[in-house]
């Protein structure tokens, strides 16, 4: 073996800077990694969100409930959103998810506090990802000694040691804030993306690659039967894996199966469709594997970082809120989510349906004006 | 006499690239045409636009008696496309490539026909074998077979033996030979001169625009070129020394041997006349089809400059 020549390693490595520069998309993907990285965990993820949307039902018009209310708002973790005019409306705006939070104060709660008679309040937490709301939960506990300071005179305030009030706090949807059931169903949207996204993208570019796309080409065969026929098997996969998530959650994770099964089947179609008409939108941009793999890893990126897999949505700043709304794993999420642990109807998903619905034709559209069936 | 191929004025360009140029070409059929040119002369993306791959900036035409435009589906169904790169599928076995292509185009008795197919080839006992492990000799067969399945009228072939040694390549172009004899009409493009001559009639382009046309001896007399061979001791080396001389148009060793080509007969003489002597022996030759492109090659290059 002769020794280590510098010159020759140096002709390797201009050779491959050259290289490395010459590929526009590589080139791009370098920069734009960490400028991306740095901007979504700098900037737009926040593990302890406040500001969350609250809603209110106020039993009782007292100087005592507006104070409690003043006092929630102060905290800054609660910002109000809604008055709900009956335990119904309430119920309804946390489970289709409109709010984070509902606060009940009832009808006696004056009277109570008047008394010293056990007054409460009651904060329901759509509690569905425990992370989005322990740190508002925590600030609760400082509630009942604050609130009330300044509206409490005489013997009421002089009792000691007792706090005028009590905050019963109702973790619902997830009680024992089990982290896994927020987590495992939203890895179905993740890894349906993931494999969906990046088998079709590679699966079209790989012909486009290897010539063989030319060849199907020049035979009869029409852009609509190539896309049919190479798309359909990727569904199957994705019902395949959609049936070993959905049974291993059961199992092992013994993740809640809450119904809502019309809302959630047709989320999962909608979401497996769009996931391959935008594979198949990245290969007709692509023109190497190389390329449609990196085109969707940056699909990817966001839809881990920005959907609320991973981070509460609602810790977000609205620029990055935005972003998410466009990503489909976001909608698909709340739709998985939503019908099994909250067992969501219809009426409680429909906008997240219509948003990926909304994806899936757009996708489809550009894929289909993208894909000629020549060369040219 | 019908024509198979019948296009004319085609135009073609990519970006600023004007990459066919008013190429009109005739092929009658049951013949097999020969076409020719330098890299990059746009041989491929006249093959791409006559089986519908390609939509032709302007021209028109027919093949098989289709408009290749409007009807790109009629003449996709008549024709057979073998491309220069081998593009069947490498991880389907050799009969799931042929049954691949018996259903795309909808062909009925399809396990007779694969059948066949194999036992014409001689690849029944290899059937399951991966089209990825054939040597490039048969994955060209393999090609060829596929492109053939459907018994199209039209056979386009782009470069089909590039990289293919003689032996294959003979085989290959007997097989050309057997389908045109029943009746078959084949444009194949090759850059080998000896694949040329076995071709009944030769076309040849250059920088996008058809330059010579006819059998190859029609050519060769059309060119007008005279080729003195000269022979002696390292008379190879003096390619050197009249390559560039007036007169002379090309120059090129063949062994141990030399052929300057010109076509000014006055001037090629007054330039080798230097050399007439011991030990080097002068004759006149018939130029070869090689000679003749070389010479076509440059005359375009300089009417381009």
């Amino acid at each position: 073996m002769s020794g280590l020549s510098w010159l020759r390693v140096l002709a390797v490595l201009v050779k491959e800077f050259k290289q490395l520069t010459r590929d526009r998309i590589t080139y791009a993907m370098m920069l734009a990694i960490p400028v991306v990285q740095l901007t979504l965990f700098g900037y737009a993820i926040n593990t302890e969100p406040r500001h969350l949307p609250t809603a209110v039902l106020v039993q009782e018009d007292s100087r005592h409930a507006r104070s409690i209310v003043a006092a929630l708002k102060n905290s800054a973790y609660f910002d109000f959103v809604a008055q709900a005019r009956s335990p119904a409306e309430l119920d309804r705006l946390l489970r289709n998810g409109e709010v984070q939070f509902a606060v009940t104060i009832p009808g006696d709660f004056s009277r109570r506090v008047a008394r010293g008679d056990r007054a409460q309040i009651l904060v329901e937490a759509d509690a569905t990802d425990p992370s989005a709301t322990s740190g508002a939960v925590a600030a609760l506990a400082a509630l009942p000694d604050l609130a009330l300071r300044h509206d409490l005179t005489g013997a009421l305030a002089s009792r000691q040691g007792e706090a005028p009030f009590e905050v019963v706090v109702h973790r619902r949807y997830n009680p024992e804030a089990i982290t896994a059931y927020n987590i495992v169903p939203g890895l179905l949207g993740i890894i349906l993306s993931l494999t969906l996204v990046m088998m079709t993208a590679l699966s079209v570019t790989r012909e486009t690659e290897r010539g063989t796309m030319e060849t199907l080409l020049s035979t009869p065969l029409e852009p609509l039967e190539v896309m049919i026929g190479k798309l359909a098997p990727y569904v199957f996969v994705g019902l395949v894996q959609t049936a070993i998530i959905l049974v291993m959650a059961a199992t092992l994770f013994q993740v809640p199966m809450g119904g809502g099964w019309i809302g959630l089947s047709a989320g999962i179609a909608l979401f497996i469709t769009g996931s391959l008409a935008l594979g198949f939108l990245i290969s007709t941009v692509a023109r190497s594997q190389l390329q449609a793999m990196q085109m969707s890893f940056f699909y990817i990126l966001p839809s881990i970082l920005l959907s609320g897999f991973m981070f509460p949505f609602r810790g977000m700043p609205a620029w990055a809120q935005w972003i998410g709304e466009v990503i489909p794993v976001t909608h698909f999420l709340r739709v998985v989510r939503g019908s099994l642990l909250k067992s969501q109807g219809l009426g409680d998903q429909w906008r997240e349906l219509a948003a990926l619905t909304a994806f899936v034709l757009v996708v489809t559209a550009l894929a289909m004006a993208r894909y000629r069936r020549t060369l040219d | 006499m019908t024509l198979a191929i019948d296009v004319h004025g085609l135009n073609k360009s990519f970006g600023d690239k004007h990459v066919v140029n008013d190429v009109t070409i005739q092929v009658e059929a049951g013949r097999i045409c020969g076409f020719l040119g330098p890299n990059g002369s746009g041989k491929t993306t006249t093959l791409r636009m006559l089986c519908g791959l390609l939509t032709p900036d302007s021209g028109s035409g027919e093949a098989l008696g289709f408009d290749i435009i409007a009807q790109a589906d009629e003449v996709k169904r008549r024709t057979g496309y073998m491309t220069q790169k081998f593009s069947l599928y490498e991880d389907l076995t050799i009969a799931e490539n042929l049954q691949f292509t018996a259903r795309v185009y909808g062909l009925d008795r399809r396990r007779e026909r694969v059948d066949a197919a194999l036992e014409r080839l001689g690849l029944t006992s290899r059937r399951g074998q991966l089209a990825g492990t054939l040597s490039g000799g048969w994955k060209q067969r393999l090609a060829l077979a596929a492109a053939t399945l459907h018994e199209p009228r039209l056979l386009l072939l782009d470069e089909p033996t590039a990289g293919v040694d003689p032996k294959a390549r003979r085989t290959f172009w007997d097989e050309i030979h057997a389908l045109a004899a029943e009746g078959l009409t084949v444009l194949v493009s090759t850059h080998y001169m000896d694949e040329a001559e076995r071709c009944h009639e030769i076309a040849y382009i250059s920088y996008g625009r058809l330059i010579a046309r006819g059998t190859a001896a029609e050519v060769i007399a059309g060119s007008g070129l005279v080729t003195l061979h000269g022979e002696g001791p390292n008379a190879d080396r003096l390619a050197h020394d009249l390559a560039g001389a007036p007169g002379v148009e090309t120059a090129a060793a063949f062994g141990a041997a030399i052929h300057v080509s010109g076509t000014d007969r006055a001037a090629l003489e007054a330039a080798v006349r230097p050399y007439r002597r011991e030990p080097y022996r002068w004759s006149e030759v018939p130029p070869t089809l090689e000679d003749v492109f070389i010479q076509l090659m440059s005359q375009s290059q300089d009417n381009v400059r």
